[in-house]
């Protein structure tokens, strides 16, 4: 049973990455990208993380592509790529090699225990309570620090572009662009 | 926790009572869509003094049936400019999220078939609160992909709309759910229904404020008037299913009904107690789906007394109401909710911390509206 999900999840995840680098119109890319985030999904809750699975759902497929299609949408770069026109001509060579290079690597990682194998720093997920539970446990105890700088980068983020889009008092322009 | 179906190991039988219950959901959302776009008409048509849809069965409960059955006789139609596998997808985007959300309400107490108990409910995942959301925040690709792929002005209009007022409201949305998480102290639905037995409704216990936030935002997640801009007719034409017909606009509307029968079974079992109601002895696994539909019944009637009543927003007041109105008050609330549990907790004054949360509330209320006031300021100077 467990093998079945297994199968039918990795073929989604691989055909949507397949999907995500050869199609050539930027929609049809976003939608194969949200396919291969609901097949980690459906990993992520074989794994028994739900919350993990439901998380990336909300974020990445509900909030994150969803911001990708409204850019496409309305930057007006919804149509195909030509293909074919290289302004870099060695690019394509030097793709294939890097690309090599990273599907080794990959494969090299998957074999060596001290980069997949290791244990969670924060141990095993063991004794009561739930899944949640423990994630949220260690999520504002023993990880606070890390926790809180996150969400500061965040407002940070927001702040930013809030003063980078808005405009100024003095008619229109801002002050950088004025200058 | 989770389903005591499960507990033996899965066999052909758990197989099967799954299978069932999957039908009997599936039929049921079918069945509420053709009862409520009927009910939505005669409802609103007994309101304006009209006697409504009366020709096709009797009281005309069957004029659903009928305009289903001629839409799916006409001619499907793809226009030019259309991206055609996006614009034959984005129909079953928007109807997939308004059935699976369905799936962790609970309908009903356990019962037994067969040897075997089994909650009246799909499925009870421990992060079943979660589900609800990430399924709210799928519907969005529906509206947004259908507008985009029929290649059209007005649709994508529309779409971009759509989009952007359901992801405005489902930060005030969420806030209004956690609230109820805060309270039962678990995602589950079962466990939220359990917590709010001995009617300690989620409605009274938290404050009725969460679940007016609930209801409004809902209500604009589903595009429902007031807040049906998404098909503003005198702006839009149709809005993001102008260029649809025949079987792919009839699943915009399955979908745009099924999303408020799902919204409003949600609310029921977050702020209502879900199934609670009173104990009856007399086919004891009855009554509890009974109290379920007529909580579902009321809110129905609710979300058409709406449409029957208010005027449509218009689009800037959307928005404000949206960030400046709803998001800080449920974020409010939630702090408030959530430092009065902690003061439980510690044994502290209930009417210090009160007054306490209050007085934060007042200060980030003055300091709120002076910011939307220096805002309009330099709105009015640019």
């Amino acid at each position: 049973m467990d093998w079945v999900v297994f199968v039918a999840a990795g073929i989604a995840v691989l055909a949507g990455a397949l999907g995500v680098v050869l199609a050539t119109h930027p929609v049809h890319s976003a939608l194969m990208l949200v396919m291969t985030l609901f097949g980690v999904a459906v990993l992520f809750v074989a794994q028994q993380a739900h919350f993990l699975a439901a998380v990336q759902i909300i974020v990445y497929a509900g909030a994150i592509v969803v911001l990708f299609l409204f850019v496409i949408m309305l930057l007006g770069v919804d149509r195909s790529e030509n293909v074919r026109a290289e302004p870099l001509p060695f690019q394509r060579p030097i793709a294939y090699v890097a690309g090599a290079g990273v599907v080794a690597a990959v494969f090299l990682l998957a074999r060596t225990t001290w980069v997949s194998g290791a244990q969670s720093a924060a141990g095993p997920a063991d004794g009561p309570g739930s899944n949640i539970e423990k994630l949220a446990d260690s999520l504002f105890t023993r990880y606070l620090l890390a926790f809180e700088m996150t969400s500061v980068l965040l407002v940070i983020a927001v702040v930013g572009a809030v003063v980078l889009a808005r405009h100024s008092p003095t008619g229109g322009v801002r002050d950088s662009e004025a200058s | 926790m989770g389903d005591p179906l499960y507990a033996d190991g899965i066999n052909a039988a758990v197989l099967l009572i799954v299978a069932a219950k999957v039908l009997v959901v599936f039929a049921f959302l079918m069945v509420s869509v053709l009862f409520m776009v009927w009910f939505e008409r005669k409802v609103i048509s007994d309101m304006q003094s009209r006697i409504g849809p009366d020709r096709a069965g009797p009281w005309g409960l069957l004029q659903t049936l009928a305009d289903g059955i001629k839409l799916f006789f006409k001619e499907d139609l793809l226009p030019d400019q259309a991206d055609r596998r996006i614009f034959h997808l984005a129909p079953y985007l928007s109807i997939v999220p308004a059935f699976a959300a369905f799936a962790v309400v609970p309908f009903g107490g356990t019962i037994s078939i067969a040897g075997h108990h089994t909650q009246l409910q799909l499925a009870d995942p421990p992060v079943g609160v979660l589900f609800l959301l990430a399924m709210s925040s799928i519907a969005v690709y529906g509206v947004m992909l259908a507008g985009w792929a029929s290649g059209s002005k007005y649709p994508l209009l529309g779409s971009v709309r759509a989009s952007a007022q359901m992801v405005s409201y489902e930060a005030a949305m969420s806030l209004a759910v956690a609230a109820a998480v805060l309270a039962a102290g678990s995602l589950s639905t079962r466990d939220i229904v359990i917590a709010q037995e001995g009617y300690r409704w989620n409605l009274w216990v938290l404050g009725v404020v969460p679940f007016v936030i609930y209801l409004i935002a809902a209500t604009a997640e589903t595009n429902r008037p007031p807040f049906d801009l998404v098909e503003a007719e005198q702006e839009l034409v149709g809005g993001f299913h102008t260029e649809y017909s025949s079987i792919s606009f009839a699943l915009f509307f399955l979908a745009e009904f099924m999303n408020t029968v799902t919204v409003s079974a949600v609310a029921v079992t977050l702020f209502l107690g879900g199934p609670n109601g009173p104990h009856i002895g007399f086919l004891p696994d009855l009554w509890p789906v009974v109290w379920f539909l007529g909580k579902l019944l009321c809110f129905l009637f609710v979300y058409v007394w709406f449409r029957a009543t208010l005027p449509r927003f218009r689009y800037d007041q959307l928005m404000d109401l949206g960030w400046k109105k709803l998001i800080p008050l449920a974020l409010y609330w939630l702090l408030l909710i959530a430092a009065l549990r902690i003061g439980r907790d510690q044994g502290w004054n209930a009417g210090i911390v009160l007054a306490v949360g209050v007085a934060v509330g007042a200060v980030a209320w003055a300091a709120l509206g002076a910011a939307l006031r220096q805002g309009e300021t330099v709105k009015a100077a640019a």
